[in-house]
């Protein structure tokens, strides 16, 4: 086998791996226009009529709600956290990549612990913590702690400390000599210039809570406070006695903010830019 | 060079003043969110609570998991799932970012798409969605229809849902191919030259330049994996409901039917505690390992 025809064969492979892999979501998205007994019929991959009222049947499937109430409350939830997590996350960083201070080094190997420590670990003592502060049944227990870098804030830290470093100090030393102050040199040089960290830091803050289902099962009751998430789970429990395709119709929409902000970024994700701060 | 010498002073001065100004919020979450419940569930660990009353029972937790028998199917289920998975998933991902290392048409288009899954991977509409694929008359059954063989639910089979969980996992390998594709860029192109003059072939340069050159990377995406198939959750409460007959009841599944379900919060701190110390033990063993396959240019 010569090198063009190896060539011509590696790429056949990934078009055909790719469309494999891609095949489930295709499915689904095909199933969200399909009657319910065309969806489980053997050799139809196309829907014989598109019924796009599936999308209309699924937004109102629960009973006194809409999805609309759902993502509204998710796009709330992810704001928040995205907010919360951009502010407590970069201060740190700065503190952690410029300033001296006393238990520097501990501080920073307890940083990197919790960076390891799994989070479902803690899962019980914060569920006692939060009804205790009464913060069960709002959104409290979901967006206070991004405030205080606790939603996946280590990596946050971590990942903004790297790209802060790579920033050449002869830009704060000059500012100091000009008698601009900690927060001056924080807010006017380090911020503009971490702007691909920050902006990684907002993105992965906003899908990870928008996917994010445990803390919502476990904080959430009232189904007027329902997120995208719960909402879909509330609707595929009793999805038997519902049509599959207003099922998948959710689906796909609950899908679709993740996979717009990943299609408007795709190179940040891909080239790694959002993971390590550097193009590689 | 320093331009401003900062002068002697008491142990806490303005600078440092200003320095946990800026580490509060992140201070006061550790405290908070992170080490106060850490240290509660310790103790709630030895206790044995439920709605109405708490009681110290010393070890007794600890004492109860090891003749609890669905907690002892939950340790096998969770590392079973994590030793298939894992490997797997890496493996998959080396494969793929091996193919789409060199500029070839269209590879942005392919990195994407494949990175796609990992995005939405744990969400709840992928996990409906994987439901229906293997049920009784999902997508895989239909396939397998075309070749004539009649497949059953997949979930529901104690024998293979598992496997269901497992796949969903390894279909997510995009983050980790990412990872891997940064770090075979920057293995020196003058290696693979140098293999070739020594007349290396494909397979030879890819078992003695690129597996050593890209084993710290290995060992990175090893840990990170091994931590976070630990901790699935979403999939295996949706798809499988932990079961049939415990066939998938992962341990954070475990300590969440127990606390919220039972609530028997104490026994759950328990089983956080044994999770912590399996993850610490398994991870403490890869890393370990890593000086015998790690291979660190000095």
């Amino acid at each position: 086998m010569n090198y063009k025809q190896k060539r011509i064969l590696k790429h056949a492979f990934l078009i055909v791996f790719t469309l494999l892999m891609l095949y489930p979501v295709i499915w689904l998205f095909l199933g969200s226009v399909k009657a319910n007994h065309e969806i489980f019929t053997p050799g139809n991959i196309f829907p014989s009529e598109w019924l796009w009222s599936n999308y209309k049947k699924g937004w109102n499937a629960i009973p006194g709600y809409t999805f609309g109430n759902f993502f509204i409350n998710s796009f709330k939830i992810s704001i928040l956290i995205v907010i919360g997590s951009v502010f407590s996350t970069t201060l740190a960083a700065y503190a952690f990549a410029r300033l001296e201070f006393p238990l520097k080094n501990f501080l920073f190997t307890v940083l990197m612990a919790t960076l390891m420590l799994p989070q479902q670990v803690l899962l019980v003592p914060r569920y006692v913590l939060y009804s205790r502060l009464g913060w069960v049944n709002s959104y409290k227990a979901l967006t206070v702690p991004a405030f205080a870098a606790q939603f996946s804030g280590a990596f946050f830290i971590y990942l903004l400390v790297q790209f802060i470093r790579g920033i050449p100090r002869e830009l704060d030393e000059a500012a100091v000599v000009d008698g601009c102050s900690q927060f001056r040199i924080f807010w006017n040089i380090i911020m503009p210039n971490c702007k691909p960290a920050i902006f990684s830091v907002a993105l992965f803050a906003f899908m990870w809570s928008w996917d994010d289902f445990l803390n919502q099962l476990l904080y959430i009751n009232d189904v007027g406070k329902y997120t995208v998430s719960l909402g879909l789970r509330l609707f595929l429990d009793n999805a038997a006695a519902v049509s599959w395709g207003s099922l998948f119709a959710m689906s796909i929409l609950s899908l679709v903010p993740v996979v717009t902000i990943f299609f408007l970024a795709q190179n940040f994700f891909v080239e790694g830019i959002a993971t390590t701060g550097v193009k590689g | 060079m320093k331009i401003i010498s900062r002068k002697k002073g008491p142990l806490i001065n303005r600078d440092h003043l200003t320095a946990y100004l800026f580490l509060a919020p992140w201070l006061i979450g550790i405290l908070f969110f992170t080490l106060w419940p850490f240290i509660t569930s310790f103790i709630m660990s030895l206790q044995e609570t439920n709605l109405f009353s708490t009681k110290f029972v010393g070890l007794d937790n600890y004492r109860a998991l090891l003749s609890d028998r669905r907690f002892i199917k939950s340790l096998k289920v969770t590392i079973k799932f994590v030793v298939i998975s894992v490997p797997l998933k890496l493996s998959f991902a080396l494969f793929i970012a091996m193919l789409l290392k060199d500029k070839i048409k269209g590879v942005n288009f392919f990195r994407s798409a494949l990175y796609l899954p990992s995005l939405i991977g744990t969400s709840v509409a992928v996990a409906a969605m994987w439901t229906q694929l293997f049920g009784p008359s999902g997508l895989i059954n239909d396939i397998l229809g075309i070749f004539g063989i009649q497949g059953k639910s997949w979930i529901a089979n104690p024998k293979t849902a598992l496997y269901v969980l497992v796949i969903l996992v390894v279909w997510q390998f995009g983050s980790s191919m990412v990872i891997f594709l940064s770090g075979l860029k920057n293995i020196p192109v003058s290696l693979y030259e140098a293999a070739e003059i020594d007349g290396a072939n494909k397979i030879q340069s890819f078992f003695y330049v690129t597996l050593p050159m890209l084993s710290p990377i290995i060992l990175f995406n090893l840990i990170l994996q091994t931590i976070g198939s630990f901790q699935t959750f979403t999939q295996a409460y949706i798809i499988t409901k932990g079961g049939p007959i415990n066939e998938t009841l992962f341990m954070v599944l475990y300590i969440y039917n127990k606390a919220f379900t039972a609530s028997e919060m104490g026994y759950a701190s328990a089983l956080s505690w044994v999770l912590l110390f399996v993850i610490l033990i398994v991870t403490g063993l890869i890393y370990w390992t890593s000086k015998y396959w790690v291979y660190y240019e000095s």
